[in-house]
């Protein structure tokens, strides 16, 4: 298993690239960022320097508040490999108060009591090399 | 705008002519290339056609190497059309589609299309891991423990929670694969089970039990689709193509609805090229990684209202002969065969046993003149590529 972060989850580092590096460079300092379309203002997720609803290309990053709630969550309570340790724990989808919906875990309070529509807050997870995993606690 | 011009229809102009589904589950001493070989010889012979006939060659990701460059080498072909075309479990129905397609402009007169894994005996398949790490998702995906049975139970209970389906409901899924199954001999799970066994049975993800995953097995399957002209030719009852579909369904930037599948738009598609609606159905094989897999696709191939699947599939609704809507006589994904992680090769083969009045006598559909395969590659809780297939009966 890969070194544990403050949820006692694994926090397998990212891998950044040019259009992600600033994303993660922000959850490195506690913040989340995202990018909003010039064109149409759709909020972009995952990141990246194009909008999939329009096609533009520019795009304004933003500072996004961290709330949300859960749309779909499952307790994993058996998975092979490096996760096998962590279980149980909780998987989740959390849509975000800005509107996309993401992969995470949510952390900080029993698996079982995490349900569908529970508001949640951003944590930051640091992994090893700095920029940090979303990750959610209730909120 | 130009005008419109009517699409050139592929309906009738190909047949599967060859079907092989590799009676192995633990293929310890064969490699990858061999089981690809296995299964191509065994299309090739159910067709009464020779590895020399063929000229188009089809492979996903479960090939070796550089895919249809290297088994073409190894295989010995002499193709001038070829297609790698990767969208997980469901690429073979895609392949399919492509090759009917190929077929009815006249490039292609014999296709071939291979599938072969290890991934009980012989670890992960070939590639891959590479590839996905440079996905650009990957960093927001891949951090987060997301196993193959935690993705699906995503969608699972969302859909629980949307619909009110229930595990009891799920479980009927599995119940009908298995009294399928014990009339297979090859199959890899024989037991009938009953909804109280799948309940009960480890949760792995909730609220998916162990007994709503499919199997992990070693083999394979192959099919051959043949022209018009090269299916007169040959002794072997030929299985018309009438109707494809395929569609890519994804997370659309965040704003993933994980209640459905690829098949709201493959299904319309291929019903639409068929010429035929859900009710003239008479058998279906359907993508059965998980239950909700297939619970999911029946409402979006429109054999049932959306949200409706649980109590659709209630009361033996699955199981043949007698339910309404027979499904994967051979057992399925679930109990059957899942070779190389991959189900939608076998999706087709017992389809066309179907057609063929091939299936066995316990689970065969009388009169079976219509049948639907259809493939969910890659995963219902991001993206997925869905493939349909709609067959005519033999002649």
């Amino acid at each position: 298993m890969s070194d544990l972060g403050p949820s006692g989850l694994p926090v397998p580092p990212p891998n950044p690239n040019l259009e992600t590096q600033r994303f993660w460079d922000a959850t490195a300092e506690g913040r989340l960022e995202l990018p909003r379309c010039d064109s149409c203002g759709h909020v972009v997720w995952y990141p990246r320097e194009r909008c999939d609803q329009c096609g533009s290309t520019s795009v304004t990053w933003f500072e996004a508040s961290g709330r949300g709630t859960v749309y779909s969550c499952t307790v994993t309570r058996r998975i092979p490999g490096s996760w096998r340790a962590a279980a149980p724990f909780v998987l989740a989808y959390v849509e975000l108060d800005e509107g996309p919906r993401v992969v995470t875990n949510i952390v900080g309070c029993d698996p079982e009591t995490v349900h569908i529509g529970q508001a949640v807050q951003v944590v930051f997870d640091p992994t090893p090399d700095g920029p940090a995993l979303l990750r959610f606690t209730p909120a | 705008m130009a005008a419109s011009v009517p699409p050139v229809t592929i309906r009738g102009k190909a047949l599967i002519a060859g079907v092989y589904e590799h009676p192995g589950r633990e293929l310890p001493d064969r490699t990858l290339p061999q089981i690809h070989a296995d299964v191509a010889a065994g299309a090739l012979a159910d067709a009464g056609l020779t590895l020399a006939d063929v000229d188009a060659y089809y492979s996903a990701g479960d090939a070796p190497g550089f895919g249809a460059l290297s088994m073409v080498e190894y295989l010995g072909l002499d193709c001038s059309y070829i297609d790698d075309t990767e969208t997980g479990g469901s690429a073979y129905l895609v392949h399919a589609q492509h090759a009917a397609a190929a077929i009815a402009a006249g490039h292609v007169n014999v296709a071939l299309i291979t599938l072969a894994g290890k991934p009980r005996t012989g670890g992960a398949g070939p590639g891959g891991s590479a590839r996905f790490s440079s996905a650009p998702e990957a960093s927001f995906e891949n951090q987060f423990g997301m196993s193959v049975s935690g993705g699906y139970a995503l969608a699972a209970a969302r859909h629980m929670h949307e619909f009110g389906t229930t595990s009891e409901q799920l479980a009927e899924v599995k119940v009908a694969a298995s009294t399928h199954a014990q009339h297979n001999p090859h199959a890899f799970l024989q037991d009938v089970v009953t909804v109280d066994e799948v309940v009960s049975s480890p949760m792995i993800s909730d609220p998916l039990h162990r007994l709503d995953c499919c199997v992990i097995t070693d083999g394979g399957g192959a099919l051959v689709l043949v022209s018009e002209a090269v299916a007169a030719s040959l002794d072997r009852h030929c299985t018309p193509v009438l109707g494809t579909g395929t569609s890519i369904k994804h997370t659309s930037g965040g704003r993933i609805d994980l209640t459905h599948t690829g098949a709201t738009r493959s299904g319309p598609l291929a019903f639409a090229e068929a010429g035929v609606t859900p009710a003239d159905i008479d058998y279906v094989s359907i993508y059965d990684s998980f239950t909700i897999t297939v619970l999911m696709t029946l409402e979006d191939l429109g054999f049932c209202a959306k949200g409706d699947g649980g109590r659709f599939v209630s009361d033996g609704a699955l199981q043949s002969p007698g339910g309404v809507l027979p499904f994967n006589t051979d057992g399925g994904g679930l109990c059957n065969n899942h070779p190389a992680n991959r189900g939608g090769m076998t999706k087709v083969v017992e389809a066309v046993r179907q057609l063929r009045g091939e299936a066995h006598a316990a689970v065969q559909v009388p009169d079976c003149e219509l049948a639907l395969a259809h493939g969910t590659g890659g995963s219902l809780a991001t993206r997925m590529g869905s493939a349909t297939l709609v067959l005519g009966r033999s002649t």
